[in-house]
């Protein structure tokens, strides 16, 4: 059973006369991880913001078939609102222009901070919480929408490593148990293997590939992709595989 | 919301309507003709409860004609300008911003100047005053729409011109007027008071400005949701520009009442908001009804120094302006923390 529910026709962007990327074609299907890889200033995240539909593609189209819930690379909020109220915030589209959040909004928001086992928060202001923390209230919002699709920007660049594992896991229980949709632009490769499907690779403004990640991750692929070497390299385990960059050579 | 937040914020709202309610009592009864609370009181309830009068008629006649529509106005007002800044704070989310930032009031005090200039009329002044306040909100609109999208600093900076403009177009009509008559009752009258308050003037002015607040905290939940930003406030489903300019047109409507009331009072949206945020935190649902009555009891308890403390008035923009200015500077030094706290 396969259904696609965003398809990029031809997706072109350019800032006045730079094309950020052109000739983007691909179609993901429902249910899927995606991870989107290339260097500083690709265009990755302009990518994923012509899709959430923040910004309108200079030339071609995005179909987008389902709800998005978009989280930010950070959130600065000039002022202090509650983790709670920020996350009742995910239910705007849902709420009326005149009105204000009902009861079922809010347990929906409670009920998001749950599942990401940050319930205890919900009181905190949000500008006092960790990178993680906020990182993971920002999902919760982004959930509490109902959405079909999660549209991450860099859910784990800031964080240390307990903080990623944390987020690439919550992510992985989230896409097990709600089927969604989830698409993320991350710099680690080694994210894209733990939790994408497929990976998209952006080399240059026209060249890109997408495809599933474990025939798309390659130690040629990226060593491409970022201009620098990568092995790879057996995880005692057995199982898994580390592609990881060689600093230095 | 857990309940000790909940036991504390009724005791918030009781505490404020108290004071309120407290404070436009005492105004009533001071002043160069002082009456005494325990009369004022019956002239109220002599409203509404048949009452034996043991007051003067003198008395009745200053309560009831003079500084019930004065004060009311004052109240409406402050209320008023405190609400539009809280709500501009929130959408341009930056605390340094005040209901003139949109160039409306400049716009309105010229219409109020050409009216002094033209005519005595009273109703020419608030028809002058709107027209005008409300052209400068269509100038900054059409001025800042850059490929169909206002961005915020355009808008800023757009807000800027459209005051300079009026502001220069204020000094032109002070150029022009007679020296001996005009040209002081243009000045006067842009420093600001409530003395020529009047039931008339209350009736006209008064629902325009509670219209305009009311139609700000409908919108509370959205303004809540666009103070994070227009691009989260976009991905998170809103209708960035439908909002934004739905409350600047209210703002619009609120400041122009205002400067067509009492002229220029400055300081009151800047600072309210602040000392409200203080007590309610930055939630748009609690903080535009405590700005209100805060603004309220402050305005009135200005306007009653502007009345009682010199045998003649002082205009009450001198006394906000004196006031707000070094209370603003005391809040940012203690603010400046919690807003760059990230």
């Amino acid at each position: 059973m396969t259904e696609t529910i965003i398809e990029a026709s031809a997706l072109g962007f350019r800032y006045g006369s730079r094309w950020i990327f052109r000739h983007h074609s691909f179609s993901i299907e429902r249910g899927r991880v995606i991870a989107v890889l290339g260097p500083n200033g690709r265009g990755k995240t302009t990518l994923i913001k012509t899709i959430v539909g923040l910004l309108s593609p200079t030339e071609g189209k995005a179909i987008v078939r389902g709800t998005i819930g978009y989280v930010p690379q950070s959130a600065g909020s000039a002022f202090s609102y509650s983790v709670l109220d920020m996350v009742v915030m995910g239910r705007a589209r849902h709420v009326r222009m005149f009105s204000t959040p009902s009861s079922t909004d809010f347990n929906k928001a409670k009920r998001a901070l749950e599942e990401l086992n940050i319930g205890h928060l919900a009181q905190r202001p949000f500008d006092t919480l960790s990178g993680g923390e906020r990182q993971l209230t920002l999902i919760a919002r982004a959930l509490a929408s109902d959405c079909e699709i999660l549209v991450l920007d860099e859910p784990a660049s800031a964080l240390d490593f307990k903080n990623q594992d944390t987020i690439l896991r919550t992510l992985q229980r989230v896409r097990d148990e709600r089927k969604i949709t989830v698409i993320l632009t991350t710099h680690y490769p080694q994210h894209a293997l733990f939790l994408a499907d497929d990976s998209l690779l952006m080399f240059s403004a026209s060249h890109f590939s997408f495809g599933p990640c474990q025939t798309s991750l390659t130690e040629e692929q990226l060593s491409a992709l970022y201009g620098m070497p990568f092995a790879a390299i057996p995880v005692p385990d057995g199982k898994t595989q580390m592609i990881a960059p060689l600093f230095g050579l | 919301m857990t309940d000790t937040k909940a036991v504390r914020f009724n005791a918030l709202w009781l505490c404020l309507v108290g004071t309120l309610v407290l404070t436009l009592i005492v105004s009533l009864s001071v002043g160069r003709y002082s009456v005494p609370v325990e009369h004022v009181l019956g002239i109220l309830l002599s409203k509404v409860l048949p009452m034996e009068a043991v007051w003067t008629s003198t008395e009745q006649r200053v309560v009831e004609l003079i500084r019930l529509p004065r004060i009311l106005l004052a109240a409406v007002c402050g209320a008023g300008l405190a609400v539009a800044g809280a709500a501009l704070q929130g959408i341009f989310r930056n605390p340094l911003v005040g209901p003139q930032i949109l160039g409306v009031t400049s716009g309105a005090a010229f219409g109020g100047a050409l009216a002094i200039l033209l005519s005595e009329s009273a109703t020419m002044l608030i028809g002058l005053a709107f027209l005008f306040g409300l052209s400068a909100m269509g100038i900054v609109y059409i001025l800042s729409m850059t490929r169909g999208r206002s961005q915020t600093l355009v808008l800023v900076l757009s807000g800027i011109v459209v005051s300079a403009l009026f502001t220069a177009l204020v000094s032109l009509v002070k150029f022009v007027a007679d020296p001996d008559d005009k040209l002081p009752a243009i000045v006067f009258w842009l420093m600001g008071s409530f003395a020529a308050a009047s039931n008339a003037k209350l009736y006209f002015v008064a629902p325009v400005i509670v219209g305009g607040s009311i139609l700000v905290y409908a919108l509370r939940f959205r303004i809540n949701v666009l103070s994070l930003g227009d691009e989260e406030a976009r991905s998170l489903g809103i209708h960035v520009e439908v909002i934004r300019w739905t409350v600047f047109c209210a703002v619009a409507l609120v400041s122009s009442a205002v400067v067509a009331a009492a002229g220029i009072v400055g300081w009151v949206g800047l600072v309210i908001p602040h000392i409200a945020r203080f007590f309610t935190g930055p939630d748009h649902s609690r903080l535009i009804p405590a700005a209100a009555l805060i603004g309220a009891i402050y305005l009135v308890i200005v306007d009653d120094v502007a009345r009682t403390v010199a045998p003649a008035e002082i205009p009450i923009g001198i006394l906000t302006a004196l006031i707000g200015a070094p209370v603003f500077a005391l809040l940012l030094r203690r603010a400046y923390t919690a807003w760059t706290r990230d």
